[in-house]
């Protein structure tokens, strides 16, 4: 009886094909596991194999074309046998793994009246087959991982555990550290302070294969700017009082500690919060979440990305204590020692890129949260003050919104609180 | 001029003498810089001179139970020269072994103690030479006493396992000064030949650093032999006279008084750094000690390597080892797989064996890792019933969300064989499934990993 031959899902991802090359022509006699044509998937060329013996009849696909998942191309049929009339209703191919079974070698299913030995199966998984540790498969399963976009480091270039570790550092002793879907809960984007350094004496280019942290952000991020409705607001703020404020609560600190601005602004930012919770607010489908918790998301860039610890009730806590904890979840970005729960749950974010010399930018906004303020550098600038034109030091933060959530006004009344709070850090007290 | 070689190793013990044979492979013309006996203290004066006493030991422990298994072996004599003797050419035969794998690898060994200089030079005596490539530093570790309080090696009452492994009779008393694995296989030995033998552990228990479960079997097994230990004990005062040493132990909250013929100094080693050039050579060493290495066991000194016991814990010849075939791929210009230290196996060879690779239950605890225990105990598995070895029990430790190994620990006999299957698990990521999933031939002390592992899951099989 004749096999037909499908256009097989050689990714997981793959829904159509393009039939790059036959190599055997219509007439010649092929054997199970030889290559019938090149096939273009979403990802790369691969072989579509043979999974019968017998003759390759009724081509159906000429090269170049390219036709869904499951449509038949062609026909093995015995030497002799009539094919005159084969069913042409295409036939669905059960992708060879599935989506969330990567890892796993995935058994070829094919709805085709083919008695599929062993021995088939396996030469079919072998175009889709990924060398990974068992404990790596699993871990991949459980966090919707696909093994083959993973460059593993292994033995042959098995996938471990550690190339789905977010943590990339080599160091003697236990290392334990989470999984990639825990990896980046929220992210936003800064340019990543570590790039790959391409030898003088390479190539014109380099290409990196992404690592899970940078493919994280990246789908991360296409679910913020795309979707989201954004909208931007600016103020520029005077920051003389906050200054001195500053500089007379480190005088008296001493030893016991020192203020920065950031602290400065993520105090006065979960203050003003609490006076408008329309800004506090969490975009979920079909209702919108107002919190009454304040909790500060803090851009960090780490090695190869960025993650976003929380400052938990910001709003409550003194300028000491958060000037510590963000020092300490910072160090514990760096070093990739965060707990799930140190970096999700934070109801808006503060990303501060002053130390870089940015003036101005816009942030993107971590869903669900509504929004976000980039914080630009303090520099002096000469300002009319008092009718005199004299340098004052100054700041520009920029608030993204998701219009969803937020309306100008309303995003504009909140930044006007954080303003005068800043110009006026007395009117954190009130 | 300096005789030139692509790599100079100053020791060789079994990181230096494997870190050689695997330069020579590579092609790297190399000279091993020993002043003392190829093999080091592992074939000299460690593992391997051990290993043969804690047989003999074990064939008296056998013979004075045998009559129960329908072989009356009658009085039982030992006599702890002919089984040290024994234990002498063993070690011989093994050193000369290593010289034997020098010369077949054609390795220039020079005798004598190498000195670093800068320039990747060492200089031994009045001779100097220079590596193209790299020296590396693997002179290993000795044992060391504690002055402080008395109890200086004074080779007579009070000892190391150095001059234990030469007596020619076993002590009628010897206190043991702590109980890792050296003080408990010097324990087991000494009482296999009929010393009264009391083991003193200044930590809470016994094995200090396996798992807890581990102790306890280890300190009940020794109580019954006899053996006494005295765990979370201090030593306040050892006073060692012309045949005896008077040790003054607080433990429980009360002092006692030991009066023992000898002591033997079984707590911690110290590394050998000292005299070497090190400082000379900007080769910087820890607070606590080793020299300090990068991730690719390069010092702080381009050019100069350091491996083994001097580069840090853990300080067992399996670990020099495979870092001796590392450093070596690295100076090659090779990528040898990266060194899991977290997955070097640790043995005691004491009766009941003590196995272990990975995490312990308390260090799970400790690490707030979500984990499952899988135990089985020996006495449940037919092989150890025949041969009477139903002593201790495998323990897995699995993490309960992918199944990982996290830490195996295995008491009982030959433990430190049945391990391996778990390291090689470990190493490639094996979870306890894949373990459980290789049939296990039956019946076999191994079949005790499988179950344990199936009790990891909730369904084991013979319990």
């Amino acid at each position: 009886m004749a096999a037909k031959v499908f256009m097989e899902a050689l990714s997981p991802t793959m829904e159509e094909g393009r039939l790059v090359k036959w190599h055997k022509q219509e007439g010649d006699a092929v054997k199970v596991g030889e290559t019938l044509a090149e096939v273009e998937t979403d990802k790369a060329v691969m072989d579509l194999i043979a999974r019968a013996d017998g003759v390759l009849r009724q081509v159906a696909v000429t090269d170049g074309q390219t036709v869904p998942v499951g449509s038949v191309v062609a026909v093995i049929a015995a030497p002799g046998e009539d094919v005159s009339s084969p069913v042409t209703t295409p036939a669905a191919v059960t992708s060879v793994s599935g989506k969330r079974e990567t890892g796993n070698v995935g058994l070829a299913t094919t709805a085709a009246p083919v008695a599929v030995s062993p021995a088939q199966v396996v030469s079919g998984a072998d175009a889709t087959h990924v060398k990974a540790s068992p404990l790596a498969k699993r871990m991949a399963k459980e966090a919707g991982v696909d093994l083959k976009l993973v460059t593993g480091s292994g033995p042959g270039g098995r996938v471990v555990r550690r190339d789905l570790e977010t943590a990339g550092r080599v160091e003697k002793g236990e290392v334990r550290s989470v999984a990639a879907s825990a990896a980046v809960q929220r992210s936003e984007p800064l340019p990543s302070p570590v790039s790959p350094v391409a030898a003088r004496s390479g190539g014109a280019y380099e290409d990196v294969p992404l690592t899970q942290i940078r493919k994280t952000i990246a789908k991360r991020l296409a679910t913020s700017l795309g979707p989201i409705p954004h909208f931007f607001l600016t103020t520029e703020v005077d920051m003389e009082r906050a200054a001195e404020a500053r500089d007379a609560l480190n005088r008296q600190l001493g030893d016991r500690g020192k203020v920065s601005f950031n602290d400065i602004i993520v105090k006065a930012t979960a203050l003003a919060l609490t006076k408008h919770r329309a800004c506090n607010a969490w975009f979920q489908e079909d209702h919108i979440r107002y919190w009454n918790e304040v909790h500060l998301g803090m851009a960090v860039a780490v090695e190869d990305g960025l993650i976003t610890p929380v400052i938990r009730n910001a709003d409550l806590k003194p300028l000491l204590e958060i000037g510590q904890e963000a020092k300490q979840l910072a160090d514990k970005a760096r070093s990739r020692r965060l707990q799930p729960s140190e970096y999700t749950g934070a109801t808006f974010s503060v990303s501060n890129l002053g130390m870089f010399d940015i003036d101005q930018f816009t942030a993107v906004i971590n869903p669900p949260e509504a929004g976000i303020i980039a914080v630009g550098s303090i520099a002096p600038k000469p300002v009319v003050w008092d009718g005199q034109v004299v340098p004052r030091r100054r700041m520009r933060i920029t608030m993204s919104c998701d219009h969803r959530v937020i309306d100008g006004a309303t995003g504009a009344a909140f930044l006007r609180t954080l303003k005068e709070m800043l110009e006026n850090p007395l009117a954190m007290l009130l | 001029m300096a005789s030139q070689f692509d790599v100079i190793i100053l020791g060789g013990g079994p990181a230096g003498y494997v870190a050689a044979i695997r330069a020579a492979q590579l092609g790297l013309s190399t000279a091993v810089v020993e002043k003392d006996k190829l093999g080091g203290v592992c074939v000299n004066i460690g593992c391997i001179p051990t290993k043969a006493l804690l047989h003999s030991a074990y064939i008296a422990k056998l013979l004075r139970e045998a009559k129960e298994f329908g072989v009356d072996a009658g009085l039982v004599k030992t006599d702890y020269g002919v089984a040290m003797q024994r234990s002498r050419r063993v070690s011989d035969q093994n050193s000369k072994g290593v010289e034997f794998l020098m010369k077949k690898n054609k390795i220039t060994v020079v005798k004598g103690s190498g000195v670093l200089q800068p320039g990747r030079k060492v200089k031994v005596g009045s001779d100097s030479y220079e590596a193209r490539k790299a020296v590396i530093i693997a002179t290993g570790s000795r044992v060391k006493g504690l002055p402080q309080i008395g109890l200086e090696i004074n080779k007579t009452t009070v000892i190391s396992s150095d001059e234990a492994l030469f007596l020619e009779k076993a002590p009628a008393t010897l206190a043991i000064i702590g109980a890792g694995a050296v003080g408990m296989e010097f324990a087991d030995i000494f009482s296999a030949f009929g010393t009264t033998v009391t083991l003193i552990e200044a930590l809470p228990r016994i094995l200090p650093l396996e798992d807890a479960e581990a102790s306890e079997a280890l300190a009940k097994s020794y109580k019954k032999r006899g053996i006494e230990v005295i765990a979370g004990a201090k030593v306040k005062k050892g006073t060692p006279a012309k045949d005896k040493v008077t040790l003054e132990v607080e433990a429980n909250g009360a002092t006692r008084k030991i009066e023992v013929a000898a002591v033997l100094m079984a707590a911690g080693r110290a590394v050998n750094t000292e005299n070497i050039g090190l400082a000379e050579c900007g080769v910087q060493v820890s607070e606590r000690g080793f020299i300090k290495v990068d991730p690719g066991l390069q010092t702080t000194a381009p050019g100069y390597y350091a491996i083994g016991d001097v580069a840090g814990p853990p300080m067992l010849a399996h670990k020099g080892m495979r870092e001796g075939v590392n450093v070596t791929e690295l100076v090659a210009g090779k990528k040898p797989h990266a060194i899991r230290y977290d997955n070097v196996p640790s043995v005691t060879y004491c009766h009941p064996e003590v196995a272990s690779i990975g995490l312990t239950e308390d260090q799970c605890k400790e690490r707030k890792l979500e984990y499952v225990a899988g135990r089985f105990p020996f006495s449940a598995n037919g092989r150890a019933r025949g041969t009477g070895e139903t002593e201790g029990f495998v323990k897995i430790l699995r993490d309960k969300k992918y199944g990982e190994i996290l830490g195996a620990h295995i008491v009982g006999g030959h433990a430190s064989e049945i391990i391996h299957e778990l390291a090689v698990a470990r190493e490639n990521e094996y979870t306890v499934e894949e373990v459980e999933l290789a049939i296990h031939a039956h019946p076999t002390m191994s079949e005790a990993v499988a179950q344990a592992a199936l009790d990891s899951l909730g369904r084991v099989v013979d319990m």
